[in-house]
């Protein structure tokens, strides 16, 4: 452990009187991989299903002693879009326990956490279980608004000849289907053209992007090579192996990364397919408890939940530049300062989104000009940031990641002696997310 | 003024020795970054930077020491003005000259510069941001390569052809060779602008930027940075063979580009084009039929040929009177876009309309589209509906032409309330009623509007023809009472006229002039009485129009002999657009107000069409039959026996084709000119803008005032006074246009 728990911070602790105490029993997640491998071949619940019987073997829960279940997905399978009441089914949790699906783009297992933080704050729950899922492997992919018109006026045509007519009226062009859009619906843009134009903006270069990649994959290889990646629970895919690690963990060289041709803006872009995240098929489960219910049943807490913020900007142009604005405001909340934080976890979408952040974050022009405030709120310092990977090597299963970073905080303020931590992301449609987490007392 | 050029301050060489330039340089500076020097032009004296003199002589000397300066391989041409590069060439340096010969020079001299340019050994890229045009357009063709960023406010285009010039600096050679012969006619011909997407497609510039949002600078700054970043890399990459300047082709471009190539397909390019020119333009404007002289010189004889065409033509358009006309309604709408009444104590923040009509809507489309909170108010669910959905459609229609996302239509909708009652009126800052023409029931609005609205809110009504003192008559406030005469369709017609009474204080009327100018208008502010200015320019050219009908001439051959003279919609065809009750309830009102001086066709053959519900287009019939087809053309077959129980035997004395139409075009004039008279304009300048903007005024006559200087005040009191003697006092010269005739040295314009 690194830092000592001295008194150096602007508060011992972020107990309120009046306000009850919500902690992280514990977390896990499958493995994450890159889409199209081992897991190609499931849905969705089946691997919302593997994290949830992961956290029932993890923490011993008894399967009717939870009082809620959320999850959080991003691209909904049509057939389960409550995904999180099929995958409680399956994992074999009482079928008395209700579940609700959440959707806020790559904040969504975040959303589906402070829901449960919410639920409990209010008295209606003492034990929720929150996850997420993402499963980029298969995708919705529909026929055209043309075909399905005529395709559904199919089914109300009554005589032969009506159904005839409407065969007819197909068109070569009907027959195009209709991929899911990865573009912002508001701007048409897609994620990485905007992050490489935040990238531009800031004026974050290639190379400092490729280090940055290469930063995150090395310090996850080697978290993962020292076993400190404990919130991932084996899973015996069927037919397939059993599958044990994430997947997408490569670190490669400066040289090698700079052979790649910039993937959103061409010729002349700063983003590739190596400094940005990937595709990736995951889920994840936390287990959150008010801390008397947590005690009552026998367990040693993780991590205090405290506060937590959502934040929303510009689409266009801000897009992910939610860790810029959720940061102060979260640590305004709580009344503490971005030196009083031991342990950073940001969500990594692209280097260039996660460097352009930390510029944003370094500038009183900026925190003056666009976020109505008097000065910076500091950039975190890269020897507690994301130091065991981040979403650029670990892989960003979209709805998953959330949980991920809460139980990462938890998992490196233990073994790092800290005592706050803060989790923050951006997500699609220009909205963002921070949370601090309070150590347990040892 | 100092000098301001500046030398290597961030990368590369910071040589010392550059520094004993003698050159005192206020329009362009260099900055040297590594081996590219960065050329940077901007006027300091304007908004936009002009190929003027100064900034000529300047770039021919910068470029001459660049070129002589080994250490620098290759140039950056951009421009430190945020949206814009070059607006185009100065056109007071045009109007200055006094010969063709002059103009002449003036082109050779562009083409020489260009051609150096051109021919440059050291490879100069383009970094274009903002408007590229005319001058400004041929400076960046001339270049090796160009980039361009995708701002909104970049536009590529040759204008010369709206101020009836040409593309004089190597346009005429350089485009066609560029992108084609089809797209550089319609390029030249339109003289539309090309946003940075499609001029990427059609291979005028090779490369695109992206605009950047809030970093650590501001959004344009950041923007501009970035582009020259961009266009530095490219510079270098031509030198270093790492960038192809030959532009890529796909095999339909390939085909295309060999298909061209045959001279017979080219001649039937020309022909084609000719004849389009030709039906277009019926002959009026003299430049489009240049510029296709001037690319066939170059293709058929070569560039020394096409070069000297290009520079004798130029030469040639700059001293046309259509040349003369077209600049200065440039420059007329210019002035019309600027409130000469100052900046209002309140801006418009949310406006309420009155009526739900065309004309209704139409103002809550371009208002909404301005982030303006706007509602519209009708009585029946009906209209409303029907409003509303003509505001959706015209965004819609955008949409479709993706000049705006599906994303921005539903946002800009959000700005629209629809409603039948007059809750929100409380929070409004002006209304303008739309309601029918008739001053009882305007009288009656405005009492209800008045008992609403806040006290400081401006009422304002859109009438084609109540004198609005009549309407402020009702108002408890007569100072916030104004006209704002829109014209119909209200999203694509520029004019907006405004009319203030003598009680109408100067803050109501800065208001409406700065909501108009907000709305994207041409604004003229007017003098109130019947008809104000427009509509009583109108009323008494239709009403030769009527009498001409009324002679046996059909409408066919009216809207050929009005369209003949220029006018962009046939009388007849503009009658039914209007609608032929709409024109019969003006031509009444104004005959009451002016007598006999607006009569000459008998109104009640408009009345009668009315009552046997011959309304124009929106009714399906009027002085044509309007079918679902775009383009109707037949001739409404029950029009001949009402023409006919009102028939008159023409006077052969005054009824050739010409004679008809200086009859139409002198009433109109004449009536312009008492309008200046009597005070109801304030100048020349506002009556030319209104009557071109507003009623399709033959815009190479540049207005009537323009037209009475070019044709003279006496030739056309000639005219007058023949028909004067067989129609009487409706051909009466008014005094104003006696004393010009009397005095040929008296001109509307310097």
């Amino acid at each position: 452990s690194m830092a000592p728990v001295v008194s150096t911070k602007s508060k011992k602790t972020l107990s309120k009187t009046g306000v009850k105490n919500i902690v992280l029993v514990d977390g896990v997640r499958t493995p994450f991989l890159q889409s199209g491998t081992t897991y190609a071949d499931l849905m969705p619940h089946d691997l919302a299903r593997t994290a949830l019987q992961g956290l029932l073997n993890r923490t011993g829960i008894p399967k009717d002693a939870v009082d809620y279940i959320i999850y959080g997905t991003v691209i909904q399978e049509v057939k389960t879009s409550n995904v999180a009441r099929e995958a409680a089914l399956g994992a074999g949790f009482s079928d008395r326990i209700p579940a609700h699906t959440v959707t806020m783009a790559c904040i969504s297992s975040n959303q589906a956490m402070t829901t449960a933080v919410g639920m409990i704050a209010a008295g209606q729950c003492d034990a929720v279980v929150a996850g997420g899922v993402e499963f980029m492997s298969d995708v919705p992919i529909r026929h055209s608004r043309k075909m399905r018109k005529t395709m559904l006026s199919l089914n109300k045509a009554k005589t032969l000849g009506a159904r005839l007519a409407l065969l007819g009226s197909i068109r070569p062009a009907h027959l195009a289907p209709e991929l899911p859009a990865v573009a912002e619906f508001s701007t048409e843009e897609t994620m990485g053209h905007s992050a490489d134009r935040l990238a531009a903006a800031f004026g974050v270069s290639r190379r400092e992007q490729d280090e940055y990649a290469l930063r995150s994959h090395s310090l996850a290889k080697r978290a993962q090579d020292e076993g400190l990646l404990s919130d991932v629970v084996g899973f015996k895919v069927p037919g397939k192996d059993i599958v044990s690690k994430d997947n997408g963990i490569r670190p490669s060289s400066m040289e090698q990364m700079a052979k790649l041709k910039p993937a959103f803006v061409k010729p002349h872009g700063t983003v590739t397919a190596a400094n940005s995240s990937y595709l990736t098929d995951g889920a994840s489960a936390v287990l959150i408890m008010s801390e008397e219910k947590a005690l009552a049943l026998g367990y040693k807490p993780k991590a205090y939940l405290r506060d937590f913020v959502y934040v929303s900007q510009d689409p266009k142009d801000q897009l992910l530049l939610g860790p810029s604005y959720a940061t102060p405001k979260v640590l305004e909340r709580s009344g503490l300062k971005l030196a009083d934080i031991d342990v950073f976890e940001f969500h990594e979408a692209f280097a260039g989104q996660i460097l352009s952040n930390l510029k944003a974050m370094d500038s009183d022009w900026f925190a003056k000009t666009y976020m109505g405030r008097t000065s910076k709120v500091g950039s975190p310092p890269l020897d507690k940031f994301n130091l065991w990977g981040g979403s650029l090597s670990l892989g960003h299963p979209f709805g998953a990641t959330g949980c991920r970073l809460v139980t990462t905080v938890a998992h490196r303020l233990k073994k790092e002696g800290g005592q706050y931590g803060l989790v923050a992301a951006c997500a699609a449609g220009g909205q963002g997310h921070a949370m601090v987490i309070e150590a347990y007392p040892q | 003024s100092v000098a301001v050029k500046s030398l290597g301050s961030s990368e590369g060489l910071k040589s010392e020795k550059y520094m004993q330039t003698t050159f005192t340089w206020t329009h362009v500076n260099y900055e040297i970054k590594g081996d590219v020097a960065v050329i940077r032009i901007s006027d300091p004296n304007s908004k936009v930077n002009t190929l003027s003199l100064q900034m000529q002589k300047e770039m021919t000397e910068v470029m001459d020491e660049v070129m002589g300066n080994s250490a620098i391989k290759s140039v950056v041409l951009i421009s430190s003005k945020p949206g814009c590069f070059i607006a185009g060439a100065d056109i007071n340096m045009i109007q200055a000259c006094k010969s063709t010969e002059e103009v002449t020079r003036l082109s050779q001299e562009g083409q020489k510069i260009f051609e150096k340019i051109e021919k440059s050994p050291k490879p100069i890229v383009a970094a274009i941001n903002g408007s590229c045009l005319g001058g400004g357009l041929e400076f960046a063709i001339a270049c090796q390569y160009r980039v361009a960023t995708k701002s909104k406010k970049t536009a590529l285009g040759t204008p010369e052809v709206m101020l009836g010039l040409l593309p004089g600096a190597g346009g005429t050679q350089r485009l066609p060779k560029m992108i084609g012969l089809p797209n550089a006619f319609d390029m030249m011909l339109t003289g539309r602008n090309i946003r940075a997407d499609k001029a990427k497609k059609m291979g005028l510039v090779h490369q695109l930027v992206d605009t950047l949002g809030p970093g650590l600078k501001s959004p344009e700054e950041r923007t501009i940075e970035y582009l020259e970043e961009v266009a530095i890399d490219c510079a270098r990459g031509i030198v270093n063979k790492k960038l192809a300047l030959t532009k890529e082709m796909n095999m339909m471009q390939k085909i295309q580009d060999h298909v061209m190539s045959y001279s017979f397909v080219q001649n039937r390019i020309y022909s084609t084009v000719e004849k389009k020119v030709l039906k277009q333009t019926k002959g009026l404007y003299p430049a489009p039929m240049k510029i296709i002289e001037c690319v066939k010189a170059g293709m058929e004889q070569g560039p020394d040929a096409g070069y000297l065409a290009e520079s004798q033509n130029f030469g040639k358009l700059a001293m046309t009177p259509e040349s003369k006309a077209l600049v200065g309604l440039y420059h007329g709408q210019v002035a019309c876009k600027k409130n000469r009444f100052g900046v209002p104590e309140k801006e418009v923040k949310t406006l309420a309309i009155l009526g739900a009509g065309l004309i209704g809507a139409g103002i809550a489309q371009v208002t909404v589209e301005k982030s303006i909170n706007t509602i519209l108010k009708d009585i029946t669910e009906e209209a409303l509906n029907q409003g509303q959905h003509q505001v959706y459609k015209g965004l819609n229609d955008k949409t479709k032409k993706k000049s705006i996302t599906s994303f921005e239509r539903d946002s800009i909708l959000s700005n629209l309330t629809g409603q039948l009652d007059y809750s929100g009126f409380e929070k409004a800052d002006m209304v303008i009623e739309a309601v029918f023409e008739d001053l009882a029931i305007k009288h009656k609005v405005l009492k209800e509007v008045e008992a609403v609205i806040p006290p400081n809110c401006v009422f304002a009504s859109n009438t084609a023809a109540l004198a609005i003192k009549d309407i402020a008559a009702a108002s408890k406030r007569p100072e916030k009472v104004v006209g704002m005469h829109y014209f119909s369709p209200v999203d694509k017609m520029q004019l907006l006229e405004i009319i203030t009474t003598d009680k109408t204080s100067k803050d109501t009327t800065a208001s409406a002039v700065a909501l108009g100018l907000k709305q994207g208008k041409v604004v003229i502010v007017v003098g109130d009485g019947p008809g104000f200015y427009t509509t009583r320019c109108l009323a008494p050219m239709l009403a030769e129009a009527v009498r001409v009908l009324q002679e046996g001439v059909d409408p066919k051959k009216l809207d050929s002999l009005t369209t003949g003279f220029g006018f962009p919609v046939g009388a007849a065809t503009l009658a039914d657009e209007l609608g032929i009750d709409v024109a019969a309830h003006m031509a009444e009102n104004l005959g009451k107000a002016f007598g006999s001086r607006f009569g000459g066709g008998n109104l009640e053959l408009l009345k009668t069409m009315v009552a046997k519900g011959f309304k124009g287009r929106k009714s399906g019939k009027g002085f044509y039959i309007y079918q679902s087809e775009p383009k109707p053309k037949d001739i409404n077959p029950e029009l001949k026996e009402i023409v006919e129980s009102y028939k008159m035997m023409p006077n052969p004395a005054v009824s050739s084709d010409s004679d008809v139409q200086y009859r139409l075009i002198s009433r109109f004039v004449n009536e312009a000119v008492l309008c200046l008279q009597e005070g109801i304009l304030t100048n020349p300048v506002e009556g030319d803008i209104g009557a071109v903007f507003g009623l399709g005024f033959p815009p190479f006559l540049g207005g009537p005032f323009r037209f009475v200087d070019n044709f003279g005040a006496d030739k056309l009191v000639e005219k007058m006074k023949t028909f004067e003697e067989v129609f009487g006092n409706q051909f009466t010269p008014c005094q104003l246009l006696l004393d010009h005739a009397k005095d040929p040295s008296r001109k509307f314009h310097n």
